[in-house]
């Protein structure tokens, strides 16, 4: 995709905080990007590097307190989605930005029959009379694929299995035309047959919609399958972030790399023992002056110690986070 | 559900069976005599013939069968021909006071009224108050108003009934005068004034107790929606953009509302069962004063008829408890 179209959604400087007893946690820092309408932006990253964060904090769908979102613009349609009043933040949540969350087994009321929670945005945002509303919640139910639509509108979540609950929430998600969806580690807690379903179903949903998908995930190989772009976060940061080709292909960051290494190969010798990422995630206790995955670094400087790399450019829609793609160090 | 209703309801007479048996007996077993009471004037061979007239000198499985005899054929009878004018009982021996010699239902009638308005009034009020204390503090927790509704929950919880009251009338009737310190029965509501002065002499005893009551659920309420507000389903609640009054008072109340309902259902029984030591304390002369005074007077059948008429409800309203949780709650089915 060419880089001259204009984001639909665009990050700049996004900081959030979490206040806690011990202290505050730096969970998200200076995180930019920006997101294209039609494209699939894949966000990989181990748990605790705060994925889930940034993409909650645009729709300030944390706690607060304990989080606060400190510094940032997230400038969706003209408007700055930080700045939003209550109200206008929730015509976009579920009006224009669809939010699918982890867990299918405790995302959905337990007390409301599955037709009623996908009616509700419709009536909220669309402003459809209750037989309208119904209609397009069957419709919407086809959609993802559940079969006897219009006899499961009226059943309860617990009647329905994981991957069809996951399928009713991406129905929720997808029931007001969003412009962008963000799918928060949609498949994590399915099997991988039900997995492989939901992501064929996304695929398919984005070609017929047309609508923005951030992914967020842990599982590169559900990233390689589905996403235009891919950013790599650690530690509350982008540290890399490339088209998923040019990721696979040639991953510039440490990280990135030793994340690639501890992907099971099918082909060839069975390794003994899987490849692990030796280490801990840090800690993030203030606002990184320092690389934070220095600890865990196998190319780690005196450098890395003092100074917080920016992200490096190095041509095709590519950049990373590292000294070692620094211009001038790079052509050492 | 129906089907379940009704099994229940059959598997309830058994229990309900055993309970009497087991009342009986302990009543049987435990001492205390009757006659106690009488002038020591009365030679003791009146007395033996007072004690035959009362049946006495049966033994206790036959005494027992007449008692449920009368509680469940002989009572209904009399229920029934006062209502329709028809004569079912034909004369049939009723369960008769062994203090005031008159049938323990006219005497129950007389004081349930008493026992409705004041106890069962301070449920009322302290459900009412309960529930939107304990929503807005489990909503705005650690709040000043959650830590004002704490303490106020920890004193009506622990403050004991008799201390609070006389602590009410000393203040209220005694030193500013603006509320009477003893219910009166006999009057009679048939005007504006006599309405103003019911709501008076009602005042203080179901303040007392809707603090007590108040105190209770409303920590239960506060408890069920702090489980309920952290769960997946209030973000996607909220994802879905909707109001911060529709997520709380529909989503998480909803779910919040299951064990509270239980709770509250289970209560109910204690309301007829009166509340002894209030009803003491502002004298007002309802179930829990006339089971005390029935068993200072060991007068069984009254203390047997009044303690059984408690266990059926609190039988019933177990049931009640549970075919309202799965009511409320879709996933729980009982067929």
């Amino acid at each position: 995709m060419p880089d001259t179209v204009k984001p639909i959604l665009s990050v700049e400087g996004l900081q959030t905080v979490f206040n806690t007893r011990k202290g505050e946690i730096h969970a998200v820092n200076h995180v930019d990007f920006d997101l294209r309408a039609g494209e699939l932006l894949g966000v990989v990253g181990e748990s605790g590097s705060g994925k889930s964060v940034t993409m909650m904090s645009l729709l300030k769908l944390l706690p607060m307190p304990p989080a606060e979102v400190r510094n940032g613009r997230a400038m969706f349609d003209g408007r700055d989605l930080l700045q939003l009043s209550d109200d206008e933040l929730r015509t976009v949540r579920g009006g224009e930005i669809g939010f699918v969350f982890q867990d299918p087994m405790t995302s959905l009321n337990p007390v409301f029959t599955v037709g009623f929670q996908i009616m509700e945005p419709l009536r909220t945002h669309m402003g459809l009379s209750k037989r309208d509303a119904k209609k397009r919640a069957q419709e919407l139910l086809e959609l993802v694929g559940i079969p006897d639509a219009a006899r499961r509108l009226d059943d309860y979540p617990h009647q329905f299995s994981g991957g069809m609950r996951q399928r009713v929430m991406i129905a929720i998600a997808l029931a007001c035309d969003p412009k962008v969806l963000i799918a928060d580690e949609p498949t994590t807690a399915l099997d991988v047959t039900i997995q492989a379903q939901i992501l064929e179903l996304m695929k398919d949903l984005r070609d017929r919609l047309g609508m923005a998908v951030i992914w967020i995930t842990h599982d590169l190989g559900v990233i390689a399958g589905i996403a235009d772009r891919v950013m790599v976060m650690y530690g509350g940061q982008v540290v890399e972030h490339a088209p998923v080709k040019e990721l696979f292909r040639n991953p510039q960051h440490p990280y990135t790399k030793a994340l690639l290494k501890t992907v099971p190969s099918l082909s060839g010798e069975r390794a003994k023992r899987l490849t692990v990422i030796e280490g801990q995630p840090p800690i993030l206790s203030s606002a990184p002056n320092a690389c934070s995955f220095r600890d865990r670094c196998p190319h780690a400087m005196p450098r890395c110690g003092t100074e917080n790399p920016a992200r490096y450019g190095i041509g095709n829609g590519h950049d990373a986070a590292c000294f070692l793609v620094e211009p001038e160090v790079a052509h050492v | 559900m129906l089907t379940y209703t009704i099994r229940r309801l059959l598997l309830a007479i058994p229990t309900l069976l055993f309970i009497a048996l087991v009342i009986f007996l302990l009543l049987e077993l435990s001492p205390g005599d009757p006659m106690a009471q009488m002038p020591m004037s009365i030679p003791p061979e009146v007395k033996e013939r007072m004690r035959e007239a009362l049946g006495l000198d049966q033994p206790w499985w036959v005494r027992f069968y007449l008692w449920l005899y009368q509680f469940f054929v002989v009572e209904p009878q009399y229920w029934i021909d006062g209502l329709f004018g028809t004569d079912l009982a034909e004369g049939a021996q009723r369960i008769i006071s062994f203090q005031s010699k008159s049938p323990v239902f006219d005497i129950i009638a007389e004081r349930i009224p008493q026992t409705l308005w004041v106890v069962g009034m301070s449920y009322v009020v302290g459900v009412l108050i309960a529930l939107p204390i304990g929503i807005a503090s489990a909503y705005y927790q650690y709040s000043w108003f959650d830590q004002i509704g704490t303490f106020i929950s920890m004193v009506g919880f622990s403050v004991p009934t008799f201390f609070t009251g006389v602590l009410l009338i000393v203040v209220f009737s005694v030193n500013l005068g603006w509320f009477p310190s003893i219910y009166d029965t006999t009057l009679v509501v048939d005007s504006w004034a006599s309405l103003g002065q019911q709501i008076k002499q009602m005042a203080m005893p179901v303040f007392v107790l809707a603090l007590y009551n108040a105190a209770q659920i409303s920590r239960f309420m506060r408890a069920s929606m702090l489980d309920n507000l952290g769960q997946d389903y209030v973000r996607t609640a909220r994802a879905k953009g909707m109001r911060e009054k529709v997520v709380v008072l529909r989503h998480v109340l909803r779910n919040s509302m299951i064990p509270v309902v239980t709770v509250i259902a289970l209560g109910v029984p204690q309301v007829f069962g009166g509340a002894i030591i209030t009803e003491q304390v502002f004298k007002v002369n309802g179930l829990g004063q006339l089971l005390i005074l029935a068993v200072q007077g060991n007068d069984i059948p009254m203390v047997m008829t009044l303690t059984f008429i408690f266990a059926v409800l609190i039988v019933l309203f177990n049931l009640i408890a549970d075919v309202l949780y799965g009511l409320l709650d879709p996933r729980i089915r009982y067929d």
